[in-house]
């Protein structure tokens, strides 16, 4: 008899194991009431929890507009902290639904690591962060500095070869988190701190006295940073992908999570009345429901609006618009038409 | 009488006889096969199962099984190089430099790890009330915090309390090196470095090929313990022949160390002292903190343990040898070392054999302070830039398997060389 269960037990986890496989990551999700998002362990202004334990930040946003239009609450998000070293094996083994959490597009990550990046929602690069009293006021005066470097990065390989470039050279001190590189960096076990600049401006903000460090001028990377999902899922793919443009689109075309239930009534801009799902049946193509776009924008806001609330220029992060403006406004964000 | 047959006999015949599957079951000469045999079934069906659905969910994520990364180029770089690197060699090249750290940690925290345990399970025997007070301090303490934090401990102080190199600018620095040659520093600790005038080139060994200066060295010094040996043998043979044993201290400290000193001589050998240049001290040897760290953590907690080891192998040897020894006039210190250490041995190298496989395991907790093991540099940045986590996690287990089957094979050899022979 209790062989027969056992033998039973081990047929029907084989089972589920195999139909497991068979449902797509929406049905997943919507059967399971929740997004799993993959997200930093911990950067101010990206991705962190606040004082109330609350994940907060730009990338943490995305992951809850992307709730709000899966699953219309933008509150049904676990987030799941993951370190640069652990994030892709997370996300190839369903752990996470999707990744949002700094990770740059590369060519072997989309193509051999079977990733898909879906977007660009953060143009960064990388680069140095000094103390002033060190009296560095370019990179290219690094040459045998000690380097504080997060292990399991793009970084690491541009920081190899921007050394090498430049004959110069450096003594690596790896490390595994943004927060034990703050430390190392702080207590002086290392000169310099690289990362993506967005990084090194949300380190410094919670830096005990910010003034007394500064930003090299040298960027020498480029850093697109976006969500990331898994290959073979398209629908899951083109429904994160156009949550992002969506949010992009909304700024673009002046939709905000104040005016947005207004608009929704309907407007004489076509393309807002697309977006919005007045017309054009477009949530239904992607088996979602046609006010997926307007309950993203009204649960976290337009492109503008959450990057004016977690990293913008008011925000102790401060970090400009920059390369991450609109195409309109001399920057690079530019989402297709929705059409 | 042939025509009737014995009553027992004709009961005992038919079990001979008929073999009924149920036998299998109920009785008990077959039992416990039948028992084993199904659970190597189930074993065996569980394996299969398991490795069905690595090669389903490999297929799935359109995956293929491959080694061909490790001849791809690396691309990172390594701070503590045992033999030459840089970020274009190829991730295997990276793994070899890994397994070099991972083998210099274990051998460097066996060797601390040994000296402190045999000190301190020694002296926590001590009549001494302060002394065998304060080493039951050491060895309670350490052995009740996990070695990591242990670890973390010792790389946050290094970090946080020593002075930066900085401080040793200037005429009048805040900070100054211990006798003009060691600099205690928060990127860790420089020490002088044996360097020679004269190289004699480096030995071809494929891709870790050391400097005949060094081969040549360690030759003449294992050649010299050898000879040592034999100069004993010989003062030992005189002895029994003659009854009086001829002085051997000169002349073993002559055989041991005068012909590695005439080598020193020969090839010119000095001191290279650190010294500050840039943002850093330069020249010497660097020992990093991530090093001190892992040394220190590993080394003093495993030392611990060791210690109790040691203390329980003295402690299995009878009272009744110390008090013969005694008896013989041999004094304490060389009743320990003569009468009862050689017998508690048998008793302590098996442990210790399990403790040195321990350190060396350990040794993978590295990455937790950035110490560049084999399991921060193939196991940590070669997997995560290559994406291949199954294949960098099998060679993975089959170096540290090979390497821990390595370890517990010489000491077994040396076990059953000090264990008690019965002939």
């Amino acid at each position: 008899m209790k062989k027969t269960v056992f033998v039973g037990a081990l047929s029907a986890a084989a089972f589920s194991a195999g139909l497991a496989h068979a449902q797509t990551t929406l049905e997943t999700v919507q059967n399971r009431g929740e997004l799993i998002c993959g997200s930093n362990t911990g950067q101010a202004g990206f991705g962190a929890p606040d004082a109330n334990g609350v994940w907060q930040g730009f990338d943490v946003g995305f992951c809850r507009a992307l709730a709000a239009a899966v699953l219309n609450d933008p509150n049904a998000v676990t987030f799941v902290p993951l370190t640069s070293q652990t994030r892709f094996s997370a996300l190839a083994s369903s752990e996470v639904d999707v990744l949002a959490r700094n990770t740059t597009w590369t060519f072997v990550r989309d193509v051999d690591l079977n990733l898909t990046f879906v977007g660009t929602n953060y143009y960064d690069g990388q680069g140095f962060m000094v103390t002033r009293d060190l009296g560095v006021s370019s990179a290219l005066e690094l040459d045998g500095a000690t380097v504080c470097i997060e292990t399991g990065t793009t970084t690491e390989l541009n920081l190899a070869d921007y050394f090498r470039v430049n004959n110069m050279s450096y003594e690596p001190v790896p490390v595994d988190t943004a927060a034990e590189a703050q430390q190392q960096y702080l207590a002086g076990a290392c000169d310099v701190y690289t990362t993506d600049v967005s990084a090194l401006a949300s380190s410094r903000a919670a830096f005990a006295e910010p003034g007394d460090h500064a930003i090299l001028p040298e960027v020498i990377s480029k850093e697109p940073l976006g969500p990331v999902v898994r290959h073979g899922d398209d629908q899951w793919a083109d429904i994160v992908q156009w949550t992002l443009f969506a949010l992009i689109a909304a700024e673009e075309l002046g939709v905000t999570s104040a005016n947005v239930e207004e608009l929704k009534a309907g407007s004489n801009n076509p393309e807002i009345n697309r977006l919005l799902g007045v017309e054009g049946g477009f949530g239904e193509m992607f088996g979602l429901d046609n006010e997926w776009a307007a309950r993203a924008i009204a649960a976290v806001g337009n492109y503008g609006e959450l990057f004016a609330s977690t990293i913008g220029d008011q925000t102790p992060i401060g970090l400009a618009r920059g390369l991450n403006a609109q195409w309109t406004q001399g920057g690079l964000l530019y989402a297709p038409p929705f059409r | 009488m042939s025509s009737t047959t014995d009553p027992r006999l004709a009961e005992a015949a038919p079990k001979k006889r008929a073999f009924h599957p149920s036998m299998l079951l109920y009785d008990q000469r077959y039992r416990s096969i039948t028992i084993q045999i199904f659970a190597l079934f189930l074993l065996m069906l569980g394996a299969a199962w398991l490795i069905d659905n690595v090669i389903n969910n490999l297929r799935l994520l359109g995956r293929t099984f491959s080694f061909n990364f490790l001849w791809q180029s690396a691309g990172y770089d390594i701070n503590q190089r045992p033999i030459e690197y840089n970020s274009q060699m190829t991730h295997g090249r990276a793994a070899l430099v890994g397994f070099l750290n991972t083998i210099i940690l274990a051998i460097m925290g066996c060797a601390l790890a040994t000296i402190l345990g045999v000190l301190a399970g020694v002296l926590r025997l001590s009549s001494n009330w302060i002394v065998s007070r304060l080493v039951t301090i050491y060895v309670e303490i350490f052995r009740n915090i996990p070695t990591l934090i242990w670890i973390l401990i010792f790389g946050a102080v290094m970090a946080e309390s020593m002075p930066a190199p900085s401080t040793f600018r200037g005429d009048d620095p805040a900070s100054s090196m211990l006798f003009d040659a060691i600099a205690i520093t928060n990127r860790g600790v420089y020490i002088p470095a044996i360097m020679f005038t004269t190289e004699l080139g480096v030995l071809p060994l494929g891709p870790i090929s050391p400097s005949w200066n060094w081969v040549l060295i360690l030759a003449v010094l294992v050649a010299g313990v050898f000879a040592n040996k034999y100069l004993i043998a010989h003062a030992t043979r005189v002895q029994n022949a003659t009854g009086i044993r001829p002085k051997t201290w000169w002349k073993s400290i002559l055989v041991l160390f005068g012909p590695v000193i005439l080598i020193f001589i020969g090839l010119g050998a000095y001191l290279e002292y650190p010294e500050l240049r840039g943002f850093n001290f330069a020249g010497g040897t660097h020992l990093r903190n991530s090093f001190l760290a892992m040394w220190l953590g590993l080394g003093i907690y495993t030392g611990a343990f060791i210690a109790e080891i040691v203390r329980g192998g003295i402690l299995a040897i009878s009272k009744g040898q110390t008090e013969a020894a005694f008896a013989l006039g041999l004094q304490p210190g060389k009743t320990m070392r003569l009468v009862i250490l050689p017998q508690a041995l048998r008793v302590i190298i098996p442990p210790l054999i399990s403790q040195y496989l321990n350190l060396t395991k350990n040794t993978s907790l590295g990455l937790a302070v950035g110490y560049m093991d084999l399991r921060s540099t193939l196991g940590g940045i070669t997997i995560n830039q290559t994406g291949r986590e199954l294949e960098g996690m099998l060679l993975l287990m089959a170096v540290y398997l090979a390497i821990s089957l390595t370890i517990s094979g010489l000491m077994n050899v040396y076990n059953s060389r000090v264990k008690l022979k019965e002939r």
